[in-house]
């Protein structure tokens, strides 16, 4: 048998071997695709479908309620301070991280992902426990008007813990991969280093860095654990979106529940959206 | 040793300078007062408020709940990681665009979707209302919940190695005569093993730990569906700051054990692996909770 007939004939006796028959393939993509119709998208389609069921009138009217409109306002303001802290926060440690060696990086990593680990609730208690009333750190406060539980500080601080690693992990691994070469050659053409970092790392990572933001905002302003332990509950005043969803599901008063569920699933969405056509053009699939 | 090695790039000594202040100050500072208020609390203390018969049925259900859900996840992560990487079929980006959709997707609003999708007069309740099933304020509709949070983490954990698993190894067994459950059970699973096993660590972890998604769906009676975060919740709220620390602490530590054991698991699935090859490839953590 010479070799080329040879390597034929494995394939040939491979082909049936090296994959599933066509039965098998039916079957599984069946059972993968049923689960996650039957645990993903009917949820999703529950949220839309509940907060429409009384028509676009009671829908629009949930949506324009003076509760409502103040809890979008107090999540959208929480996480327009939370996110570009862990921006700066996340740009830093991906530069020191990805950029140099030094010793200690691991256990560095392993303390950033340290809040990926941390029950929601157990990360509200955990600020509790610093500026409650009898808190380690209350004393601190004991001269100011500083108020941290059951105002907007206390919500802001769970939602950047909660949300802590997401940006620093997505472009970790990003500006790994591309060395600094490009740093280097810039530096050497006589930039200086903010020229170097805003005209040769920041585009490289520009859509990582998007992503990362995207991440991010998606789940501050989805926080529910936490927030719910540190905020107080106060409506119309320390209540988050995610939190006047369950006061108004609490109420029996659905429609409304589903209508402002209805805004945060759609923000999932847009934010799933941006990832699949990021993952698409860009490549970033890891 | 030196603690750093030396790099043309500026910018090293602020930006770590930066990033370890910031960590200290929102992570591990205020986590570190957990561990104070535990230690304040003392042995017998400490065992006096999780002994009580409320807080050991709390943390029985959360763990064993998200244990169940986990692997109800490793099973069928499993089969959608193989039929996304394996297989091509129409719709093929929506669906794998949506597996992220508990990632993204507040807790909360997952839960009230669940509790009315589940409960007696919802489409799927009623269904198994039917034949006798009970979801809605069970322990069965904390593990639905479970689930949903948790199957991204399996399926995002295996499709990397299954992706980077080279088709010349299948094609070696095959044509030394295993039959494809043979080349399945035998090459392809071992190498997957570890990442499985990462991905249910991942979303056990989550599952334990898990609030807005499950105080909907579980009615949360006492004994019977009633969580551990649930019940640190319920202390502070009675300004039971001790007895909420404990039941933190307990939940803390026994992932911990767990953790660890899983971590063996892990080790003794690697015994085979090649020193070269990607087996060990991280799991997706950028769109990890």
């Amino acid at each position: 048998m010479n070799p080329s007939t040879q390597k034929n004939s494995i394939k040939v006796a491979g082909h049936s071997a090296i994959s599933e028959g066509k039965l098998t393939r039916w079957v599984l993509t069946t059972i993968a695709l049923s689960f996650l119709i039957l645990f993903l998208l009917l949820p999703l389609f529950t949220v839309f479908a509940e907060a429409l069921r009384n028509g676009w009138q009671t829908y629009g009217k949930a949506l324009s309620d003076a509760d409502g409109l103040a809890a979008i306002r107090l999540t959208i303001i929480a996480s327009a301070i939370a996110v570009p802290l862990n921006l700066i926060f996340g740009v830093a440690a991906a530069w020191s991280i990805a950029k140099f060696e030094f010793r200690g990086k691991v256990l560095l990593t392993t303390l950033i992902d340290l809040p990926f680990s941390v029950s929601p609730v157990v990360t509200g208690l955990i600020f509790v426990l610093m500026f409650g009333a009898s808190g380690w750190a209350a004393p601190l406060l004991e001269d100011t008007d500083i108020q941290i539980l059951f105002a907007l500080p206390g919500i802001v601080l769970v939602s950047i813990f909660v949300t802590f690693p997401f940006i620093a992990r997505e472009l970790i691994p990003l500006m790994q991969e591309q060395g600094s070469d490009e740093e280097q050659a810039a530096l050497s053409l006589g930039a200086n280093g903010w020229q170097t970092f805003w005209h040769v790392t920041l585009p490289n990572i520009r859509w990582g860095l998007l992503y990362g933001v995207l991440l991010c905002n998606a789940r501050a302003m989805g926080e529910f654990g936490a927030v719910s332990v540190v905020s107080g509950h106060i409506r119309g005043e320390t209540n988050t979106l995610p939190l006047h969803v369950e006061i108004l599901y609490n109420e029996y008063n659905f429609a409304a529940a589903f209508a402002m569920a209805s805004i945060l699933a759609s923000l999932a969405l847009v934010t799933l959206a941006i990832k699949a056509v990021l993952e698409k053009a860009h490549g970033l699939k890891h | 040793m030196k603690f750093k090695t030396n790099s043309p790039l500026p910018g090293f000594a602020p930006a770590l300078f930066y990033t370890v202040l910031y960590l200290a100050l929102i992570v591990v500072i205020p986590l570190s007062g957990l561990f104070f208020k535990t230690a304040e609390l003392g042995l017998a203390q400490f065992w006096d408020l999780i002994s009580g018969e409320r807080v050991t049925h709390a943390l029985m259900i959360s763990f064993a709940t998200a244990l169940a859900a986990a692997m109800i996840n490793a099973v069928f992560g499993l089969i959608i990681a193989w039929v996304f990487v394996r297989y091509d079929f129409t719709g093929k980006g929506l669906f794998d665009a949506i597996i992220d959709l508990p990632f993204a997707l507040p807790t909360a609003v997952a839960g009230i979707a669940l509790s009315t999708l589940y409960s007696g007069s919802g489409w799927l309740g009623n269904l198994f209302n039917k034949v006798g099933i009970e979801i809605a304020f069970t322990p069965i509709g904390i593990v639905i919940a479970l689930t949903f949070i948790g199957l991204p983490f399996v399926v995002r954990s295996v499709e990397p190695v299954l992706r980077e698993l080279e088709k010349e190894l299948e094609e070696a067994a095959a044509s030394l005569g295993a039959n494809r459950w043979q080349t399945l059970y035998h090459v392809v699973f071992p190498t997957l093993l570890p990442a499985l096993l990462s991905g249910f660590a991942l979303a056990f972890a989550r599952g334990v730990g898990e609030y807005g998604s499950v105080i909907f769906i579980a009615g949360n009676v006492p004994y019977v569906s009633e969580v551990a975060p649930l019940l640190i919740v319920i202390k502070l709220e009675e300004y039971d700051y001790a007895g909420a620390t404990a039941v933190a602490a307990a939940m803390l530590l026994i992932s911990f054990v767990l953790l660890i054991l899983i971590n063996a698991l892990q080790a003794w699935s690697q015994r085979y692996k090649a020193s070269s090859g990607n087996v060990n490839a991280a799991p997706d953590k950028g769109f990890v909770a």
